[in-house]
C-alpha cells in the first residue's frame, strides 16, 4: 500500500509537470508574433532614439559615439525649446478644454435625438474625414485669409480687416475644427450607455439640474470624457502640420522643431531631435497614467 | 396632518400630441393609506403617477399635494420620492451613498445623515451591505436599496411604479408583506402602480382602476370586488359570468328582474338606478354560483337545470362549465372541502344538476 502511493504519485507529478511544459510551451508559441512585432517595431526604434538622445552631434551631422546630457541641458535651459514645449502643451490643453466644452452638448444634443436623427448627425459629424486633412486645413487658411471668407464680410459690413491668418489663434482654430469629432465620439459612446432614468431618480431625491449633473451624469460619462480627451490631446501636442499651415510657420511648436531638427535644419541634429521626443513622451505617459487612473476609478 | 388628503387630483388630463394618456382624473389619496393603481397597459398608471412626482406637468386640471398645489414645481422641489420601476440606482455610488444621496441634496448635517441612513438600510434589512455597489446585490437586494433611498427623506407620499415587475413570483410575494408591514410601520402615504390585480387586492387600503386614461372606480378592495360599477371593473378584477338582458322592475330592496333573449328570467341586485327596459348585464361571479344535484326547493331564485359541459379539478377547487340557455357557457367554482378520491363526489361532463344563485350573489351593471 505504502509502496504503491510511494511510486505512483511522482508519476503523476511527472505527468502534470510534462503537461505543464507543453503548455508553457504552447504559449510562448503563440505569443512570439505579438512580441516579435512589439520588439521589432516598438521597443527597438525606442532603444534606437533613448541611444540617440545620450550621441553628441557631429558637425556634419553625422552622429558622434560620445555620451553626453548636454542634449538635455540644451532642452531644458535654451528658451526656443522650453517655449515650443511650453506652447504645444498649452495648445494642447485649450484645444482638449474647448473640444470637451463644445463636444459634451453636442454629444448629449445627438444622445437625446430620435434613433433616426442620431445616425444622420453622427454621419455629419464624420463626414469631414472623407477629405484629406491637409486639404481642410487649407481650406481654413482660405476662411481665415487677409482676403478670405470671414474678412470679405468683415469689409461688407464696412469694418477694418482684421489679420487673422497666420496666427496663433489661427492654429487653435484649426487644431479644435480637427479634433472636435475625437471628443465627440468617446462621449457619445460613453452617454449613449447612460441611464437618463438615472437624473429623474437624482431630481427626485432632490437635486437641481446642475447638482444631477454634476454628482450622476458627469462622474457615469468619466470614461468617455478621458478618452476624448487623450484622443485629443495627445496628436495636438506632437502636430507640426496645422501649426506650419495656419501658423505660418513663423511660431514654433514641438512637433515643428522635431521635424526641422530631424530633416530640415543644416546641418540635423538627431540627438537633440531624440532628447526632444523623449521629453515629449514623458509628458504624453503622464497624460496617459491620468487616463488610466480616472477609467480604473469607475470599476472599483 | 392625519385623515387629511395626501394628494388631490382634479380633473387632471394629460395630452401627449394626440394621445390623451391620463383623461380627466379626479380623485384624493388619504394621508396614510396605501393606495393601488390598478389598469391594463398603457391605461396612463405611469402618467398619473409621474405627474404627481413632478416628471411631467397636467396638460389641464390641478394636483395638490396636501393642499398646495403643486402645477409646475419640479420634482426636487416637492417632498414626493419615487421608487423607479428599474430602481435606477446610482451605479457609482455605495449602497449607503445612494441612500445618503436625498439627504445630502437638503444639506442635512454629516451625522445625522449617518444615523439616517443606517436606519433606512435596517429598515429594509439591509444592515450589512451599506459598502457593496448595486451590481453587486441581487435584485430584491437592489430593490430594498431603492426603497430605503426613498424613505430616508420621510417623504410626504411614496410612489411605486410596479416595483415587484422584475422580481420572480416567490420574491414577489415575500416583498408584497413585506411592504405592506413597511408600510403600516412607517405610515407613509404609498401610491402603487400595478397591473397585478391579486397584488393590489392584498396590498392596498384603496384601489383605483383605470382603463384608457379614465378612473373606473375608486373604493377599498371589497368594494372593488363585491361591487363593481361596471362591466370592465366586474372583468378586469377576478373572473365573472356575464349575461346581458333586459331590467324589468325593481323591487324596493333593490331586487332586479332581468329577461334574456332565450327567454330566461334572473334576478339580481342593483346598487344604482335602473329604468325599466333598459340594457344591462348581468354579473356573476363563479364562486357566488351553486350546482346543485337535486333540485332545490320551488321558489329558490335563479334556479335552472343545466348540463356540465367540462370540469376541469385545479386542487382547491374544481371548476364547471354548464351550458345554460341557448349556447351560453356559465362557469362555476365548486370548492373541494372534502378530501376523497370518490369518483361520484366530483363532477362529471354530461351531468345534469340544477344551478342557482340567491339574488344578492348577482350584480346588475348598467354600462
Ligand atoms: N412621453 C410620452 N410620449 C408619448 N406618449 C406617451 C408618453 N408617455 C406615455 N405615453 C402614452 O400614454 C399612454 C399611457 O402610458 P402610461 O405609461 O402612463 O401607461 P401605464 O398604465 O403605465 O402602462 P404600463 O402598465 O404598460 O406601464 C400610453 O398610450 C403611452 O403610449
Ligand atoms: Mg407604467
Amino acid at each position: 500500500m505504502a509502496l504503491e502511493t510511494l511510486t505512483s504519485e511522482p508519476r503523476e507529478s511527472r505527468v502534470a509537470a510534462l503537461l505543464r511544459r507543453s503548455e508553457r510551451f504552447r504559449l510562448g508559441l503563440l505569443l512570439f508574433p505579438g512580441l516579435f512585432w512589439l520588439l521589432l517595431f516598438f521597443a527597438l526604434p525606442l532603444v534606437v532614439v533613448v541611444l540617440y538622445s545620450f550621441a553628441t552631434p557631429g558637425p556634419t551631422g553625422r552622429v558622434e559615439w560620445h555620451f553626453t546630457l548636454a542634449n538635455y541641458g540644451t532642452l531644458f535651459t535654451e528658451s526656443l525649446y522650453v517655449n515650443a514645449y511650453l506652447r504645444s502643451i498649452w495648445a494642447g490643453v485649450l484645444t482638449t478644454l474647448i473640444c470637451l466644452l463644445a463636444g459634451y452638448p453636442l454629444a448629449l444634443y445627438i444622445v437625446r435625438r430620435p434613433p433616426r436623427w442620431r445616425t444622420v448627425l453622427l454621419f455629419l459629424i464624420l463626414i469631414p474625414f472623407w477629405t484629406n486633412f491637409l486639404v481642410r486645413t487649407y481650406a481654413w487658411m482660405i476662411i481665415l485669409s487677409n482676403n478670405g471668407i470671414i474678412n470679405s464680410i468683415i469689409q461688407a459690413l464696412g469694418l477694418p480687416r482684421v489679420a487673422l491668418y497666420p496666427s496663433e489663434g489661427a492654429v487653435l482654430i484649426g487644431l479644435i475644427y480637427g479634433n472636435l469629432p475625437f471628443m465627440v465620439l468617446p462621449i457619445f459612446a460613453s452617454l449613449d450607455r447612460f441611464d437618463f432614468t438615472l437624473l429623474e431618480a437624482a431630481a427626485d431625491l432632490g437635486a437641481d439640474q446642475t447638482r444631477a449633473f454634476l454628482r450622476v451624469m458627469l462622474p457615469l460619462t468619466m470614461p468617455g470624457i478621458a478618452a476624448g480627451s487623450v484622443l485629443v490631446f495627445i496628436p495636438t501636442v506632437g502636430q507640426f502640420v496645422v501649426s506650419d499651415l495656419l501658423g505660418g510657420a513663423k511660431v514654433d511648436y514641438l512637433g515643428n522643431l522635431l521635424q526641422r531638427l530631424f530633416t530640415r535644419s543644416n546641418p540635423p541634429n538627431w540627438p537633440l531631435g531624440s532628447a526632444m521626443a523623449i521629453v515629449f513622451m514623458a509628458v504624453l505617459t503622464v497624460a496617459i497614467l491620468l487616463y488610466f487612473r480616472i477609467t480604473t476609478e469607475q470599476d472599483r | 396632518m392625519k385623515n387629511g388628503i395626501a394628494v388631490d387630483l382634479r380633473n387632471v388630463v394629460k395630452r401627449f400630441a394626440e394621445v390623451y394618456a391620463v383623461d380627466h382624473v379626479s380623485m384624493q389619496i388619504r394621508d396614510g393609506e396605501f393606495f393601488s393603481m390598478l389598469g391594463p397597459s398603457g391605461c396612463g398608471k405611469t402618467t398619473t403617477l409621474r405627474m404627481i412626482a413632478g416628471f411631467e406637468f397636467p396638460t389641464a386640471g390641478e394636483i395638490a399635494l396636501h393642499g398646495k398645489l403643486v402645477g409646475t414645481t419640479p420634482p426636487f422641489r416637492r417632498n414626493v420620492n419615487t421608487v423607479f420601476q428599474s430602481y435606477a440606482l446610482f451605479p457609482h455610488m455605495t449602497v449607503a451613498e445612494n441612500v445618503a444621496f436625498g439627504l445630502q441634496m437638503k444639506k442635512t448635517p454629516q451625522a445625522e445623515i449617518a444615523r439616517r441612513v443606517e436606519e433606512a438600510l435596517d429598515l429594509v434589512r439591509l444592515g450589512g451591505f451599506s459598502g457593496r455597489r448595486p451590481r453587486q446585490l441581487s435584485g430584491g437586494q437592489q430593490q430594498r436599496v431603492a426603497l430605503a433611498r426613498a424613505l430616508v427623506n420621510h417623504p410626504e407620499v411614496l410612489l411605486l411604479d410596479e416595483p415587484l415587475g422584475a422580481l420572480d413570483l416567490k420574491l414577489r410575494k415575500e416583498m408584497q408583506l413585506e411592504l405592506k408591514s413597511l408600510q403600516e410601520r412607517v405610515g407613509i402615504t404609498f401610491i402603487y402602480v400595478t397591473h397585478d390585480q391579486e397584488e393590489a387586492l392584498t396590498m392596498s387600503d384603496r384601489i383605483a382602476v383605470m382603463n384608457a386614461g379614465k378612473v373606473l372606480q375608486v373604493g377599498t378592495p371589497t368594494e372593488i370586488y363585491e361591487r363593481p360599477v361596471c362591466r370592465f371593473v366586474a372583468d378586469f378584477i377576478g373572473e365573472t359570468n356575464f349575461i346581458e338582458g333586459l331590467a324589468g322592475g325593481v323591487e324596493p330592496d333593490g331586487v332586479a328582474t332581468i329577461t334574456t333573449d332565450d327567454g330566461l328570467t334572473f334576478r339580481a341586485q342593483t346598487t344604482r338606478p335602473v329604468t325599466p327596459g333598459a340594457k344591462v348585464t348581468l354579473s356573476i361571479r363563479p364562486e357566488k354560483a351553486f350546482l346543485a344535484v337535486q333540485s332545490p326547493p320551488p321558489g329558490t331564485p335563479n334556479c335552472f337545470p343545466v348540463t356540465v359541459a367540462r370540469v376541469a379539478y385545479i386542487g382547491s377547487d374544481t371548476r364547471i362549465d354548464v351550458r345554460l340557455g341557448q349556447g351560453r357557457l356559465f362557469d362555476l367554482w365548486e370548492q373541494n372541502s372534502r378530501s376523497t378520491l370518490d369518483r361520484d363526489a366530483y363532477w362529471q361532463p354530461g351531468e345534469t344538476g340544477f344551478l342557482w344563485w340567491p339574488a344578492e350573489n348577482a350584480l346588475v351593471l348598467t354600462e
